[in-house]
Parts: structure tokens; C-alpha cells; sequence
């Protein structure tokens, strides 16, 4: 194990795995129906005032 | 029972560190321990007075913990002031060098302190309480792990009054932001370790399905710090009862180590973290979701990539391969995007909401900060491209460029975070002043543009003076000349830095009055109560 073989690694497979981990993000946000995650999602902090409670017939 | 465990453990600690100092090697490491017993000390005593044999409350399990982060946004404030104190005395001393007392007060040994008590004291609170704050209310869950919170947060501090002591005292390593000697390192990492498992603790028991965008941004600051952290630091102590010890690295790698370290503490430290921030208490204080929720998930994912590869533009023309000075330089300007587009996601979040910026003083300096960080993500990637940097290298520019993402985007946005949690930390109806948030936003403004704006002049002419020729090919300036030419630059520094640290000073008398649950007898802002409304009937 020496430099140039860690080298090696990250830029080729370190590289791509990266990129391809970006991609996926990419291609994820922009499936049909996301968007109405999307939306949904933006909107956890405008109600959180409260903890939810909790669901009594799980204790 | 309460407080019994903390109790014993904190008191076996203060007799730990009293050991240590009895077998001390050299006279900073005994003084070290010694100044640790002392606060163990007397965090026992205030623990013993605390230890209550009445049996112990349940935590409500539908209430955030709060208790944490009551401290923090006190403590946060608190090493603001100081930090911008510091920040002015060696402006001074740099205009006047025999301002203070040598050796412990000089120079050398207060810039490191003062970079610590910003970067580390007032920002790393910050974001380990809003961390604390944002989780729970994203997840609805309170913060998991007990008294894990408390330990966070009071390590922490015990970290920082380790490094600041060792400042003073000349304990370093000499690397920059990585000052503290290795056994203040493995506290820091006892503590983030801590850290790390509370947060991830509390994102596992989240009730909410998603975990939302801010989270991913504080987790991938705490992940990223730990890995830092711990690779730039290895180091060999030369006794393990002393405070001096030796790094891994030799050289070139190093200066890169300490680089990819230093350029990704800015990234990850101030920028992922404080965006953390501002993904959360930007929407919250306008009351409409943020511009485009997939835009902030671009950003994130963008941002962590390509930031880790930054660092070596911090080495242009040095024994840094060239193909190495030439990818940080490429990676620092593809950051434009990500860091644009965040910028513009946190502008456009106010679209159709623009009227606030006129009458709600804390979105404006929400907004100012949001701001900042476009123009600061913008000169940085200018200043990385190797042409500029062999320009504004080792000159004033680098410092004004520091300054305006720290004070205009690290500093506004917690400000406007602590403006936005205190009053609802404390159940208070709103805060004391609101004119005061005005009077603290103009300040700040002009004190940072004041700084900023000098920095670039003072830090261009060192630039052209240093390489200046001749047409023999002599250099026509000495460099105690470039020096002289400074002054009048140095000391309008200062009172920008002065501007800055009224403003802190008059939110810390503000957001004091608001926890004691006063409320000033002031006209309201103009505009923000609507002409149109009615009483009650």
C-alpha cells in the first residue's frame, strides 16, 4: 500500500463512485411524483411546534 | 436519584487531572491540569449542591429538552462578544503593536485566539445548540440519549477554555485553526464522538418519515469535522504526561494534511453547518417553506463533494505538486454553482414575502447573511484561481475575504437564529426590542463593510508592492515599507471591527432583557402591523 496506489483508486473508482452516488440524487429528484414530496417535505419545519403524540397503543 | 452519577464521575475526573499535574513533565501541561481540576472542582461543588435523592422524573418523552440549548444560545452569545473583543485588541495591536502585555498578550499568541473564539467558541456553540434545536423539531423528537446533550455541551466548552488557556500559556502545534496540543485533541474527539451519537440518536427515533434537508447539512459537518479532525491531528506526543508533541506528517504532505484540514473546516464547519442554519430558521422567520426543496438537496449533495477537494489552493507556488494546486483550483471554482444556487434557494424563499425585509429587522439580517454567502463563495473560487491567488496571497485581501463570510454570513445568520429561538426558549412573547435588532443589523452592516472594503485595498497594495520591480529587476519596496503603508488601513479595520462588536454588544443586552421578560416601550416598525387591522370584538 503506497501512494500511488491509493492514487490510483480515487481517481478512477473513488472517483466514479461518487459521481454515480451524485447522479442518482440527481435522477431521484426528478422522477415523476417527487416533486410532490418535494413539497411536502419543505414544509416539516412549519409544523413542528409540538412533538406528535405518541401513539397510545404501542405502550 | 439525580445528578448522582455526573456527580462521582465529574468528582473522580477533578482528582484524575490533579494526578496528572502532580506527575507533569513540563510546567504547561501542570498548569493545564491544574486549570482543568479547578473547573472539575467546581463543577462538582455546584453538582453536590444539585444531587437530589427524591426519585427521579421521567422525562416526558412529548417534550423537546430544551434545557441544553437554553445554555448554549447564552453561551453562544457570550463568546460572540468576547471573540469580536479580541478581534478589535489585535486590530489595535496591529496598528499599535505595544497595546497589550508580552508575552501572554501578544500578538502571536491573541490571533490564535481570537480565530478560536469565533470559529470554535461562538460558531461551534452556535451550531452545536441549533443543531440541538433543529433536530428535535424536524424529527418531533426529543433529543436522544438522556444527559448525553448536557455532556455535549459543557465538554465542548471545557475544550474551548483548554485551547484558549493553551494559547495564552504557548501551548500549540502550530497549525492553524488545529492549535491545541494532542491531549485538548482527544477531548475534543471524546466529545464529538458523544456528539455525533446524540445526533444520530435522535435522527433514528424521528417520528417524522423524512429527514429534512438542514439535518443532512449539521450531519454532514459533524461527520466531516470528526474525520478531519482526527487525520490532522495524528500526532506523537513526546510524553505522555507533557504538552509538546510531533505530527505524523513530514513536509509537503503536512502542509497539505493541515490545508485539506483548514479549507474544509471553513467548508464544513462554516458554510454546511451554518446552511443547516439557515434552511431552518430562514423559512421559519419568513413562515413559507424554502424556494425549492429539490434545489437544497442539489446543494447539499454537490457542495460535500466537491468542497473535500479544496484545500490545495491554499498552497499555490509552493512545493505542492502542480497537478494538485491545479484540482484544488479547479474544485474551488466548479463550487461556484452550488454555492449560488444555494444562495438563490435562500433569496427566493422570501418571493412574495419581500415586504418583510422592510418591516421584520431579523429576516433582514437573515436575508444580509444569505447574501454574504453568495459574495463570499463568489471572491474565495477568485482568489483560488492561481493567476489572482499569486496576487492576494499572504496580503490583507485573504483576511477581508475571511471576514466577509465570518462576519457576514457565519455571524448574521446565528444572530438571527438566537433572534428567532430565545423568545420561544424562554416562552416569551416576543423579544425585548425590536428596534434594537435594527439598531444591531446597521452596525454590523457597516462595520463588516467598512472591514471588507479596507481589506481589499490594504490587501491589493501589499500584493503590488511585494512585487514590484524595477527595470534592473530589483524589488522597489522593502517589506517594512509595505508595512508602514498599512496604517491608516489597520486602524479604519479596527473601527469597522469596533462597529461589529457594538451591534453583538447591544444583542446581548437585548437578548438578556428577553430572557428576564422585559419588553421595551417602543413605537413598532413601520409597516409591520397591518393598517387594516381590527380589535378584537
Amino acid at each position: 500500500m503506497d501512494y500511488g496506489i491509493f492514487r490510483e483508486f480515487a481517481d478512477s473508482w473513488g472517483l466514479v463512485y461518487m459521481f454515480v452516488i451524485w447522479l442518482g440524487v440527481l435522477i431521484m429528484l426528478f422522477l415523476p411524483g417527487s416533486k410532490s414530496k418535494a413539497i411536502d417535505a419543505a414544509g416539516i419545519p412549519l409544523r413542528d411546534e409540538t412533538i406528535v403524540p405518541e401513539d397510545k397503543n404501542n405502550e | 436519584m439525580r445528578n448522582i452519577t455526573s456527580t462521582i464521575v465529574v468528582g473522580f475526573g477533578t482528582f484524575a487531572t490533579l494526578l496528572l499535574a502532580a506527575f507533569a513533565q513540563d510546567s504547561a501541561f501542570r498548569i493545564h491540569m491544574l486549570i482543568i481540576a479547578m473547573s472539575l472542582g467546581i463543577a462538582t461543588i455546584i453538582l453536590l449542591r444539585m444531587v437530589n435523592f427524591t426519585p427521579a422524573i421521567k422525562d416526558d418523552p412529548n417534550e423537546y429538552m430544551d434545557g441544553p440549548i437554553r445554555v448554549g444560545s447564552i453561551l453562544t452569545m457570550m463568546w460572540g462578544v468576547i471573540g469580536f473583543t479580541q478581534g478589535v485588541i489585535i486590530a489595535s495591536q496591529l496598528a499599535w503593536p505595544e497595546f497589550m502585555w508580552e508575552p501572554w498578550f501578544s500578538f502571536g499568541r491573541m490571533r490564535p485566539l481570537h480565530t478560536s473564539a469565533v470559529v470554535f467558541a461562538f460558531g461551534g456553540t452556535a451550531l452545536i445548540t441549533t443543531s440541538m434545536y433543529v433536530v428535535q423539531r424536524t424529527c418531533r423528537a426529543r433529543l436522544f440519549g438522556g444527559g448525553l446533550a448536557w455532556f455535549v455541551m459543557w465538554g465542548y466548552q471545557l475544550f474551548i477554555l483548554l485551547a484558549a488557556t493553551g494559547y495564552l500559556l504557548g501551548i500549540t502545534q502550530s497549525r492553524e485553526y488545529a492549535e491545541p496540543e494532542w491531549y485538548t485533541d482527544i477531548w475534543l474527539t471524546i466529545v464529538w464522538v458523544a456528539y455525533l451519537v446524540l445526533f444520530m440518536g435522535t435522527l433514528i427515533k424521528r417520528k417524522e418519515p423524512h429527514i429534512y434537508v438542514a439535518n443532512w447539512f449539521y450531519l454532514a459537518f459533524i461527520v466531516t469535522i470528526a474525520m478531519l479532525h482526527i487525520v490532522n491531528n495524528l500526532a506523537m506526543p513526546v510524553s505522555f504526561l507533557g504538552s509538546k508533541s510531533y505530527s505524523l506528517f513530514a513536509g509537503v504532505q503536512d502542509a497539505l494534511t493541515q490545508w485539506w484540514y483548514g479549507h474544509n473546516a471553513v467548508g464544513f464547519f462554516l458554510t454546511a453547518g451554518f446552511l443547516g442554519m439557515m434552511y431552518y430558521f430562514l423559512p421559519k422567520q419568513a413562515e413559507r417553506p424554502v424556494y425549492s426543496y429539490r434545489l437544497s438537496i442539489i446543494h447539499f449533495w454537490s457542495l460535500i463533494f466537491l468542497y473535500i477537494w479544496a484545500g490545495p489552493h491554499h498552497l499555490h507556488y509552493t512545493a505542492l505538486p502542480d497537478w494538485a494546486q491545479t484540482l484544488g483550483m479547479a474544485f474551488s471554482i466548479m463550487l461556484w454553482m452550488p454555492s449560488w444556487g444555494g444562495m438563490i434557494n435562500g433569496l427566493m424563499t422570501l418571493s412574495g414575502a419581500w415586504d418583510k425585509m422592510r418591516t421584520d429587522p431579523i429576516i433582514r439580517m437573515m436575508v444580509l447573511a444569505v447574501a454574504f454567502y453568495g459574495m463570499s463563495t463568489f471572491e474565495g473560487p477568485v482568489m483560488a484561481i492561481k493567476a489572482v491567488n499569486g496576487l492576494s496571497h499572504y496580503t490583507d485581501w485573504t483576511i477581508g475575504h475571511v471576514h466577509s463570510g465570518a462576519l457576514g454570513w457565519v455571524g448574521m445568520i446565528t444572530f438571527g437564529a438566537l433572534y428567532y429561538m430565545v423568545p420561544r426558549l424562554w416562552n416569551r412573547g416576543g423579544l425585548y426590542s425590536i428596534r434594537m435588532v435594527n439598531w444591531h443589523f446597521w452596525l454590523a452592516t457597516l462595520g463588516i463593510v467598512i472591514y471588507a472594503s479596507v481589506m481589499w485595498v490594504s490587501g491589493i497594495t501589499q500584493g503590488l508592492m511585494w512585487r514590484e520591480y524595477d527595470s534592473q529587476g530589483f524589488l522597489v519596496y522593502s517589506f517594512a515599507e509595505s508595512v508602514a503603508a498599512m496604517k491608516p488601513y489597520y486602524i479604519l479595520r479596527m473601527i469597522g471591527g469596533l462597529l461589529y462588536l457594538t451591534g453583538g454588544c447591544v444583542m446581548a443586552y437585548n437578548i438578556w432583557m428577553t430572557i428576564l421578560g422585559r419588553k421595551r416601550n417602543e413605537r413598532p416598525i413601520p409597516g409591520s402591523i397591518p393598517a387594516n387591522a381590527q380589535p378584537a370584538e
